[in-house]
This record gives structure tokens, sequence and C-alpha cells, in this order.
């Protein structure tokens, strides 16, 4: 064992933060301390450089007494608000008969069950998450309750140069069936960075579907990581979408601990400008008789790029998996670049594991095909793209989520789906 | 008689390799014009140019339609101005369905010639008219742009699109292969119903039998890029009987 090396780069980083003045989250501290932060030459962050973000001196977000907040938002008002990582407990949202929003303070995280236990804290983001979140704000859905209507959140990100942290829990109980929107979205946030943590633990036969949006503004930094654990018999699907960022990078990590799981995940993402947008998805197969799915497009335009990254291992003991992964993506630029990469480790013999990427441009023949029908290049393009994403954006269950969408669409793109 | 369609001494290129080699023809309102010749000759290479496919370099001549020269035109704009290309090969486009693709068309089109936007009620009442007109299966007008269309369904679509769009000179590129015998004779009944004195239309095909429902008034012969050999409708008989050797030895005498 090498003595621990007080990292130059990391030290530098946590100057212009406060240490945290809980024990947990000090003794995280020191362990921060120690680490550095991942490079290009690390395989889980090849083409996703973080420079931008470690070389930045961030000041911690604030709550504001901003009242128009919600509003301003979409989502038809009706959720809670998340600013700065934290719980604006003067905005409400209509009660839903079994669900429990508390948010608990660093040091009383042994109130929540089953707390941190799958994170793993040797990703430096999620260290840093861990160490600096101001509340835990824990959701739970209890046993045999049936959300009809989702319950929204919108995480807000809000002033220059802000740090924020959200950590969220979301624990669906057993034979609960849960719907979850979250929307990231942000204020005035030049060179601030969103690095939130979400933990989904879904129980025996309960159901959890969560519609995640993002779209911030162009000059920020996200990092998410979502780490889902399935007991048997569940269902968990997430379905993202990304419209706006600046450098957004997220991780899911999805174990499936009991048998006859469902699991999917899809994902599209439209950008343009500069925005790069990395998917890493881990899916971890520990027992047998399951289904994952995942699917994930990307329709790039001008100098946007896009990482994608799915990685599925098939435990020994593991048979019988179905494990499907599939990635498209659409250059609407010369300039835009994709890369795409599956990792399967499949140590089970009696499993069915597929995957299959591809990039490419829109196609010309069906281009003109809709413009010898009067339709003009432009427009024909966009029914093109419309029609690629389509089979995403129907599975967000949402619908004020997808109106906000439509919505960002219109004004950033000139288009919306059909 | 009104003149439609009036091209003179058209050449072009496709990959820098010269197709279409001086080629005239003039179509009147009215008219029903047949063009047949050798397989790679050039006839789709015409309707491409014609509609506007990128790709087609014309180095020389010119094309009018309805007073306007529309090389000069992007291929919506030719479509707008009321040219339609029922395609030799309709492409299938995934996940855009006919119904809302055609009526984004319908309505660009309208806007473009200022008129006013059809309602959804019209323009359902217009879909069912018209895909009874080629019997079109109620389900093809509202599924993928041909997705998994049989060829038959592809080409019946076409012209239905066409019925949709009502154009004033059409352009029918081998509508009749993969038709079966009876689907040729109702889609060719459907052509000749959207066949009316102002407008004008223009069958490639290779066969006298699509020309026994659509009677042409003039049948031309285009080989190696250009039209060789123009009669009536008992040209396409000849032709049928004899093939195309008689034509070149006859240029050749
Ligand atoms: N995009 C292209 N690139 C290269 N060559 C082309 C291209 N399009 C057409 N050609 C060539 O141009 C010639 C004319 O083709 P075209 O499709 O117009 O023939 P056609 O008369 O319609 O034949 P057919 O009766 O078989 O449909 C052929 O030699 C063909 O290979
Ligand atoms: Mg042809």
């Amino acid at each position: 064992m090498s003595a621990a090396v007080l990292s130059e780069k990391m030290n530098s980083f946590l100057t212009s933060l406060v240490v945290p003045e809980e024990s947990g989250q000090r003794a995280l501290y020191d362990q921060l301390t120690e680490k550095d932060f991942p490079t290009t030459k690390n395989e889980y962050w090849k083409y996703t450089r973080v420079g931008k973000i470690t070389n930045s001196k961030f000041k911690k977000g604030q709550r504001t007494e901003d009242k128009g907040l919600r509003e301003k938002f979409l989502l038809d008002g009706n959720c809670l608000v998340v600013e700065n990582g934290i719980l604006r407990d003067d905005f409400t949202c209509d009660k839903i008969s079994g669900v429990i929003v508390t948010s608990v303070k660093p040091g009383d995280e042994n109130k929540i069950a089953g707390f941190g236990k799958e994170l793993n804290l040797n990703h430096v983001f999620s260290l840093l998450n861990a160490t600096y979140y101001q509340e835990v704000i824990h959701i739970n859905i209890a046993a045999k309750t049936e959300m009809e209507a989702p319950l929204k959140l919108v995480f807000i990100t809000n002033g220059e140069n802000v740090i924020c942290n959200p950590r969220i829990f979301i624990h669906a109980d057993k034979s609960a069936q849960a719907k979850i929107s979250m929307q990231f979205v942000s204020l005035n946030d030049k060179g601030s960075f969103c690095n939130v943590v979400s933990e989904f633990i879904v129980e025996e036969n309960a159901r959890l579907t969560i519609d995640k949006l993002q779209n911030e503004s162009d000059a920020s930094f996200h990092i998410s990581t979502e780490q889902v654990r399935q007991e048997k018999n569940s269902f968990f699907q997430i379905n993202t979408m990304t419209l706006d960022g600046g450098l957004i990078r997220n991780n899911i990590n999805l174990i499936v601990a009991g048998e006859n799981c469902e699991s999917h995940m899809n994902g599209a993402i439209i950008v343009k400008g500069n925005t790069h947008v990395d998917n890493h998805t881990f899916v971890d197969h520990q027992v047998a008789n399951c289904f994952s799915n995942e699917n994930y497009k990307y329709v790039l335009e001008d100098k946007s790029t896009g990482v994608f990254n799915g990685r599925v291992i098939v435990q020994q003991h593991a048979q019988k998996i179905n494990a499907y992964q599939k990635n498209s993506n659409i250059l609407l630029s010369d300039f835009a670049l994709m890369n795409s990469k599956p990792e399967l480790e499949i140590y089970a013999d009696d499993v069915k594991c597929s995957h299959g990427s591809t990039t490419g441009q829109l196609d010309d023949d069906a281009i003109f095909y809709l413009q010898a029908r009067g339709i003009s290049k432009d427009k024909a393009k966009k029914l093109l793209v419309s029609a690629f994403i389509n089979e995403i954006t129907d599975q967000f269950s949402d619908e004020s989520m997808k109106d906000a969408i439509q919505q960002i669409l219109i004004e950033k793109h000139g288009w919306a789906i059909n | 008689m009104k003149q439609l369609l009036n091209i003179k001494n058209l050449h072009a290129e496709v990959a820098g390799k010269e197709i279409l080699k001086g080629l005239n023809l003039t179509v009147n309102a009215g008219e029903v014009h047949a063009i047949m010749g050798p397989n790679g000759a050039g006839k789709s290479t015409l309707a491409s140019v014609l509609s506007g496919k990128e790709g087609y370099e014309v180095t020389e001549g010119s094309a009018d339609f309805d007073g306007k020269n529309i090389l000069e035109l992007e291929a919506d704009e030719r479509a707008k101005e009321g040219l339609f290309l029922a395609f030799q090969y309709p492409v299938e486009i995934p996940g855009v369905s006919n119904i809302n693709f055609l009526r984004t068309a319908l309505n660009e089109i309208r806007e473009y010639r200022k008129q006013e936007q059809i309602s959804a009620k019209d323009f359902m009442t217009m879909v069912r008219e018209k895909s009874k007109l080629v019997e079109l299966k109620d389900n093809l007008a509202s599924r993928s742009v041909n997705e998994g269309f049989s060829g038959g369904e592809k080409k019946r679509n076409e012209i239905f699109q066409m019925a949709m769009l009502e154009p004033k000179l059409a352009i029918l590129d081998e509508t009749d292969s993969g038709l079966d015998i009876d689907a040729l004779r109702i889609v060719a009944a459907g052509v000749n119903k959207l066949k009316n004195k102002d407008n004008a239309i223009i069958v490639i095909t290779h066969y006298q039998r699509l020309l026994d429902y659509i009677v042409p008034d003039f049948v031309h012969v285009l080989a190696d890029g250009k039209i060789v050999k123009t009669g009536d409708k008992n040209l396409a008989l000849e032709l049928e009987e004899k093939g195309y050797d008689w034509i070149f030895a006859d240029q050749k005498a």
C-alpha cells in the first residue's frame, strides 16, 4: 500500500469549497483529498474530458427566495422544486396517497434503509456528491401504492459558477407501481456544475418508471449517476431525453438482484452547438431469468459530440437472460461526432444477448421522396428526425413532460415530434 | 392548346457520365405520352432530372414547365408548381405516416399557392375518396410510408398520392411493374379518372399492356439519352412485336 498522495488538482478544486462540518461527510472529504479526477487515459472516461469541470472554481449553490421558479419550467406547476440541491419546502405539490417525500440532513442517513449501499464511492464524482450534498431527498412509495400520475421533480441549477450536488433516494416498496419524472433545468447557470446522484430501490413485484429530461444551458456541466437495484419480479424503466447542456455525462448502474425482472433504458439525445453527451449504462445480471433492453438514439447537429457505452455483465449462474442493446445515431453535420461501444461480458452459457450500433446521415432518397411530394428539404429532414426519435418519446408516460419536450424542440430546433 | 412541358436539347450527367444527350419533348395539356426504350436508356434519369433529384447535372438545354424554367427550382418547388413523379422504386420511410406526410405536403403546396390550409375533416374525406379510387386498403394510408408494402401496394400508393396532390403533369415511371393483372386495371382506371383536359401524363413503361388501359396520344422511344422515334399508339404495338433493333437499324440507314 502506498501512502495517501494528495492530489494537487483535487486540492485546488476543493479550495473554493467549504469543508463539510458533519462528521460523516468530513470523513468522505478526507477520502476525496486523496483522489484524483479521471483523465481520458481512464477507459471509463475515454471520450469525455472533465478538465473544464475540474479546473473550475465553483461556489456552493444556495436556495433562493425566487417565488416564480416553479411556473418558469412548465410541467404544469404541479411539481416539487429542488434548487441547487435543496428541496424548496415553500412549494408543495398535490399529495399522492402512499408517497412520502422527506428531506434528510447529513448525519441522519441511517433513517433511510439501504442508503448508499450500492453506490460505488470509488467513482470520484459520486464521492464528491456524497461529501457535499446538503440533504437527501427521500421518496418512499409504500407497498401496493398505485400511482396514476407521476410525482414530478424539477431540479434547477441556479446561479453562475455554482456547484450543486442533488441527492435522491427513491424506494418503491413491494408491489408498488410508481412513476417519477425528473426535469433538469437551469437559470443564469454560466459555468455551473450539477452533480446529481439518485438511488432507486425496486422491491419485489414493484414497478418503477422514471422519465428524465435534461435541458440545462449549453454553458453548464452535468454529471448524473443513477444507481438502481431490482428485486425479484420487478420492473424498472428509465427514459432519458437530453435536449441541451454543455457537457453531460450520465451513468446508469443497474443491479438486477432478483429473478424474473424486466429492465428498460431508453434515451433520446437531440443536441447541437458544442454540446457533448456521454451515456454510460451498466447492467449487472446477477441472477437467472431476466430481461433487459436498452435503446439509445442520438441526433447530433453542428459540432456536438455523443458517446454511448453500454456494458452488460451476465454472471455465471444467471442463465436464461435476454439482454438487448441498440444504439442508433444520426449525424446532421459533417462536424458532429459519435463514439459508440458495447461491452458484453457473458459468463453464463444459456443467454440471448445482442447489440447493434449504427451511425449515419439522414437517407437522401427519403429526403428526395418527401421533397418530390412538395415538402421543403428542411421540413423533410425534420420529419425524418422526428420519425427517428418517435419510438423513444412514445415511451414517456408524463404527458406534461412530453409537452415540455415538444416546446423545447420547437424553440431550439424549430420542429416538433409528429 | 396549352403547353405544359417543353424540353429542348437536354443534356444531363450523373457521376460525370452523360446520360441524356440532347433530348427534345413537348407535352401539352390534355395529352398522354408514353416513353418506352431499352434498359439503361435514360428514362428514369429524365424523370429524376425533371423532378430535381440531386446529383444530376444539366450541362446543356432547357426544360420549361408551365412557362417556367423548372431546372432552377428546388425539388419541392417543382412539386408545388404541379409536377408529380410516381417513382419506379418508391422509398420506404419508417416512422413517417403516409397520412401525416401527405397532409404536410398538401398544406405546403397550398401555402405556396396562397390557398387556405385543408381542415382535418376535409382531408380525411379526401383520403377516403382517393384511396377508393385505387382501392388502397384503409390501413395502408395510415401506415408508415411504403414500409413493408408489397411491390403492388407501393405502386398503388404512388397513384393514391397523385390523386391526393392533383398535379398538372404526372410522370409515372414503370408504375405497371409489380402490379398483378387486376391491380393494373384498377390503377389504370384510377389514372384515367384523374386525367382531364387541363393536365397531362407521361407514362414510362416497357409493356404494351398498360397502354391498352391508359391510351397514349404519343409514343416515344428513348434510346441512348435521346428520343429517337415518335409515333401514335400503334408504335407501341409495333415495338411489342419487333423490339427495338429495327429502330436503331433505321437510324443507321
Ligand atoms: N446515380 C447514378 N450513378 C451512376 N450511374 C447512374 C446513376 N443513375 C443512373 N445511372 C446510369 O444511367 C443510365 C440510365 O439509367 P436509367 O435509370 O435512367 O435507365 P432507364 O431507362 O430508366 O432503365 P430501366 O428501363 O432499366 O428502368 C444507366 O446506365 C445507369 O446505370
Ligand atoms: Mg427506369
